[in-house]
């Protein structure tokens, strides 16, 4: 029963695929070569498990938020892939992806968002889950919502761009940071495989994504006022 | 050969299914302008976003029209440029994971040489060679056409494209986004002869063309003659359709007695203009040249078109399914086919 997990909303590339053996998981730095090296890397991490494409049972992607046209290269080939194979998908948060590698259990997650932004959310551990205990935003760095309590870890690209001023935001909230850490296929697959298990997979054409940053151009009239 | 179609290179989402005995089985085209229209242009971020949502829904409802299954699409043609770079990535990337999936052929279709080819869809179908008149809101060239990927640029927009001249002096008479349609609405019920309007390079000795200084002789107009009634609209409409209407026709027959052509075709989107259609006709008796144009619908971007241009470019199909698109990419440069 193999399932096939992709994320391509950073600057890496990473996939995963359930095998007898376990999962079989692989990443790399592409900056923006997403379009170029998915699916031949696909191909090959199938041919190096013994899947054939037409085994597959279902597909992961990670739904954002991330780069905008990372996120739909990703979306698109999750999409096509679906599509062609019949099959359904589950689109997995990339900041819940954050706190599933992390390896702790309350997690600030936060990646850059460009712009002087970061999306952020924290996650406790809740069973085999995460509880989202401050919801997903984009926001300014110095403005992020502090969780309660202390020690919470630190993940993602947000705090390599702002380290200094998510520090200064979040005071004691914040323990140990991980800022190196992207949003990894083999954590969406983790998370998935129990969507997929209740039967909760979507159809292909119903594939959602998380942008977060919603307002991207002004309307005529709101130009007009400014 | 059962090519399927992908287009998504700017504010039109397009799906088809064009069989290579069969002709064109079905297809499908959403138009975003509603969306943008509030913005008073293509934003082409909201483009991409649902560029995505719309493609798998537009596949679904070509398969069930023509009674196809998946499994029966033998190639997969997606337009790979020019256009906006993350509108173009939707298509390219749902085309190359649907032909990794079904492990078939996946071809990147320049779509100028879908516009060009689109003619050949309708019925009767120029043969080659012919001039073609490329005229839409982003271009307007003149080219001889002397197989697929045989194309050689005649003349072209010094400035704006002839579409965009039409949208943007609507907006300058109020008439919204995109306003050209409506432009050449009002246009049918005014006076062309009360105002004359520059005819922009009309004896330039070459096949080029410019309307930006259309758009400023309208602007003129507009300020001059202001508050607009809605005869005063009307007739500027119509001085300004004309006025570019009888720039095409000329610069038309002028490439046509440069090449010794006699066969002229029409594509894109302003291709549906009615007084240009009638403009054209009427020349075509008068100096025995025969005109050819899509099928209306196929006017604006489609997927049909990219299909039919995929099926004559099978050979360049790639096997690898790593792909790029091309937001910037010379027509010239094609390779003949």
């Amino acid at each position: 029963m193999p399932y096939l997990a992709l994320d391509t909303t950073t600057e890496h590339l990473s996939l995963a695929v359930t095998t007898p053996q376990g999962v079989l998981a692989r990443d790399w730095h592409v900056g923006q070569k997403h379009a170029e090296r998915t699916l031949p890397e696909i191909e090959a991490l199938l041919s190096e498990a013994g899947i054939a494409r037409a085994a597959l049972e279902g597909i992961v992607y990670g739904m954002g938020p991330g780069s905008f046209t990372g996120l739909r290269i990703g979306c698109g080939i999750a999409q096509g892939l679906a599509f062609g194979l019949g099959i359904r998908l589950v689109g997995v948060s990339t900041l819940m992806a954050l706190a599933q590698g992390s390896g702790a259990d309350r997690v600030y997650a936060c990646l850059d968002a460009r712009m002087n932004q970061v999306y952020a959310a924290a996650f406790e551990r809740d069973g085999e889950g995460w509880r989202e205990v401050i919801t997903a935003s984009v926001c300014d760095p110095d403005a992020v919502s502090i969780p309660e309590g202390t020690g919470w870890t630190g993940v993602g690209s947000g705090f390599a761009a702002y380290g200094e001023a998510l520090g200064t935001r979040l005071g004691d909230a914040l323990g140990t940071t991980l800022p190196a850490r992207f949003p990894h296929a083999r954590d969406l697959l983790a998370l998935a495989l129990p969507v997929f298990a209740r039967g909760a997979a979507l159809a292909p054409e119903d594939a959602p994504l998380v942008y977060l940053r919603d307002k991207v151009a002004l309307k005529t009239h709101e130009r007009i006022k400014a | 050969m059962l090519v399927l179609g992908i287009e998504s290179s700017c504010d039109e989402t397009g799906i088809a299914l064009y069989h290579t005995e069969a002709g064109l089985l079905a297809h499908r085209i959403h138009t975003q302008i509603a969306m943008h229209s509030e913005y008073g242009g293509v934003v082409p971020e909201l483009a991409s976003r649902d560029h995505i949502r719309r493609a798998l829904p537009l596949l679904g409802a070509c398969l069930a029209e023509a009674d196809k299954a998946l499994a029966d699409i033998d190639a997969i043609a997606y337009t790979q440029g020019p256009g906006l770079a993350g509108a173009l990535l939707v298509g390219a990337s749902v085309a190359n994971a649907l032909g990794f999936a079904l492990q078939k052929p996946v071809v990147g279709v320049h779509h100028l040489e879908g516009h060009l080819l689109s003619p050949r869809l309708a019925d009767p179908k120029p043969e080659f060679p012919f001039v073609a008149l490329l005229v839409s809101g982003g271009h307007t060239q003149l080219m001889a056409v002397h197989g697929v990927g045989q194309y050689e640029l005649l003349g072209e927009t010094v400035d704006d494209a002839a579409g965009e001249a039409f949208d943007k002096s609507a907006k300058l008479l109020g008439l919204g986004y995109p306003g050209g349609p409506a432009l050449s609405k009002l246009a049918d019920t005014g006076n062309a002869s009360r105002f004359k309007l520059p005819r922009p390079m009309l004896h330039s000795g070459d096949l080029d063309f410019s309307f930006s200084g259309l758009k400023t002789a309208v602007l003129k107009l507009v300020t001059e003659q202001s508050p607009l009634g809605d005869t005063m609209r009307a007739d500027i409409c119509a001085a300004f359709q004309e006025a570019i209407v009888e720039v095409l026709q000329k610069k038309c027959l002028a490439a046509l007695k440069q090449t010794g052509m006699t066969r002229l075709v029409i594509a894109g989107g302003v291709g549906a203009n009615r007084q240009l259609r009638a403009a054209l006709d009427d020349a075509a008796q008068r100096h025995r040249y025969t005109v050819f144009y899509p099928p209306l619908e196929l006017c604006t971007d489609n997927g049909a078109m990219i299909a039919y241009a995929g099926a004559m470019r099978l050979q360049h199909a790639v096997s690898g399914y790593g792909y790029g698109v091309k937001p910037r990419w010379d027509l010239a440069s094609l390779p003949a086919a």
